[in-house]
């Protein structure tokens, strides 16, 4: 198995790691059980993601893909945000191997369920905004 | 370039010098066919039953017993597959085998349940050792043959081979093992461990990639897995591979001659290794500590993924391997770190540390110094090491 430099760099230097301490937003998906999880912070000031933050624990593509989704949604506003798509994530790094096409759709996910977590913080019912994240099952993580 | 730390010798290891040397002249000069009858030729089968008779030397078989093969994985399939076909002619239908082994004995078995055949697979328990009486308790009237590996090849566990290869004989049931890991390594007798079919692989003890061999106690006669020429007594054709056979021959020789002196160094160095790589708080190793492989160490850190660990570990120039999932190209944790009982989320993060005779103590320094460095990143940067200390705190 072959990643990408893009990944590669991104996994050797990745953008964004760490916490918000006093975030707008926190979502958090996988499960240890999978290999994956990602969690992401968002602070958001008149509608624009400020700052961003992620943990992950996982494999190099998912350190990767957290890495380049926070870069994407940085500076953007919510409904951008809102537009990322793990394609896009994958595109970005130059593709994925087809086992870790996962870990983009993780990526796309924890960045959603931040900005469901930040309506959720203000009294916003985030579904009919965010949709449904679906939960990783056993085994089954992702796709 | 960076130097490198080569320290993953259960997945291969480098071709000796020695070894490389003595199969040069079978590329160049000596280029014949060994069933050839005109002098470049027949000059090719000479050191090839030389390296034949080295390889029963070392294991106190006759060279007789002795069969090439294209490596480890041919020769598992020859015997299991050989052994039950044989043995379904009388009605045994039913082979007993390890959670543990590798894949090439595993999905062996598995075919062969396609075909109709019963699998027992016996548990490894928490150290990764099959115990006698659980194979004993298994055993039917109907089993044709039993196949456990000398000692696994990610944990490095030593199986009680003698003990299991006894029952096996005082119940008329024949006895394989995988030793691809073990020859070499672990001396062997097949004689006075009563073992009827053993087999080895040239690239795991410093011989060239594509051999191996497969003992075949005398008196056996399997069916064959490769049917053509007559080449090893008609047994397994195809054209030798004759620089790679007397490769085999020397690596074996040295494999067998320094193995006291080897691994009392390999010992010493594996459990400074161990005791180091312990410090690291919530870390454990895998498999028995003592019944283990000279060069093992297969340990788990929690709270961390085994691949992103290597990965990080080779920048640092230092490879390795890990039982995790992402590196096989599957989601599921490696099945061996599952077999001891090991809880998914620890078995993903786990780390095998293989020495070879190549490897110094300075490398063992550099690996204590980089590991707790890259583990402790990792972990600052995992939610779930989070979740972990979070509930220690609670």
């Amino acid at each position: 198995m072959l990643y990408s430099e893009k990944v590669m760099d991104h996994f050797a230097n990745p953008r964004n790691v760490g916490e918000i301490a006093d975030a707008d937003g926190v979502g958090e998906v996988g499960n240890s059980k999978c290999g994956d999880i990602m969690r992401m912070y968002l602070k958001v000031e008149n509608d624009v993601i400020t700052d961003v933050k992620f943990k992950t624990f996982g494999c190099g593509a998912a350190i990767a893909t957290s890495s380049m989704a926070t870069e994407m949604v940085k500076g953007k506003t919510i409904s951008e945000a809102l537009k990322l798509t793990n394609r896009a994530v994958m595109e970005a790094l130059d593709g994925l191997p087809p086992v870790k096409v996962h870990c983009s759709v993780l990526a796309e996910q924890a960045i959603k369920a931040a900005v469901a977590d930040y309506y959720t913080r203000r009294g916003i019912d985030p579904t009919p905004i965010v949709g449904k994240i679906p939960e990783c099952e056993e085994g089954h993580c992702g796709v | 370039m960076k130097r490198v730390i080569y320290v993953d010798n259960a997945a291969t290891t480098p071709v000796s010098p020695a070894v490389l040397e003595a199969m040069l002249p079978f590329y160049k000069e000596i280029y014949g066919n060994p069933s050839s009858i005109y002098s470049v030729g027949r000059k090719a089968k000479a050191p090839m039953e030389d390296a034949r008779t080295k390889i029963a030397r070392c294991l106190n078989a006759q060279a007789n017993e002795i069969y090439f093969t294209s490596g480890g994985s041919e020769a598992d399939n020859w015997a299991i597959k050989g052994a039950a076909h044989l043995m379904a002619q009388k009605g045994k239908k039913h082979l007993i085998t390890t959670a543990f082994e590798h894949h090439a004995v595993l999905h062996t078995m598995q075919a062969l349940e396609k075909e109709g055949f019963l699998v027992t697979y016996l548990p490894v328990h928490e150290n990764g050792i099959v115990r006698p009486e659980e194979l004993e308790s298994a055993i039917r009237s109907d089993t044709a043959l039993v196949s456990i590996m000398y000692a696994n090849n990610e944990i490095g566990t030593i199986q009680p081979i003698p003990e299991l290869a006894e029952i096996c004989r005082k119940h008329g049931v024949l006895f394989h093992t995988d030793a691809v890991q073990a020859v070499g390594n672990v001396p062997i007798d097949v004689k006075a461990q009563q073992i009827d079919m053993l087999s080895l692989s040239g690239h795991k003890l410093h011989a060239p990639k594509g051999v191996g061999a497969l003992y075949i106690r005398q008196g056996l006669v399997l069916p064959n897995l490769i049917d053509g020429g007559a080449q090893e007594r008609n047994r397994r054709a195809g054209t030798e591979n004759v620089a790679g056979i007397v490769g085999l021959g020397v690596a074996i020789e040295e494999a067998c001659a320094g193995m006291e002196e080897r691994n009392r160094r390999l010992c010493a160095m594996r459990d400074r290794l161990i005791e180091g790589a312990l410090q690291i708080p919530r870390s454990r190793l895998n498999g028995d500590r003592q019944q283990r492989l000279p060069g093992n160490v297969s340990l788990c850190f929690e709270g961390i993924e085994g691949e992103s660990l290597l990965l990080m570990l080779d920048m640092k120039g230092i490879c390795a391997s890990s039982g995790s999932a992402c590196t096989s190209g599957s989601l599921d944790p490696s099945h061996v770190l599952l077999a001891i009982g090991l809880p998914h989320e620890i078995a993903h993060g786990s780390l095998r540390i293989s020495l070879g005779s190549q490897n110094t103590e300075e490398e063992i320094d550099q690996i204590l110094e980089e590991l707790p460095k890259v583990v402790s990143y990792l972990r600052s940067m995992s939610p779930l090491w989070d979740h972990i200390t979070k509930n220690d705190r609670n």
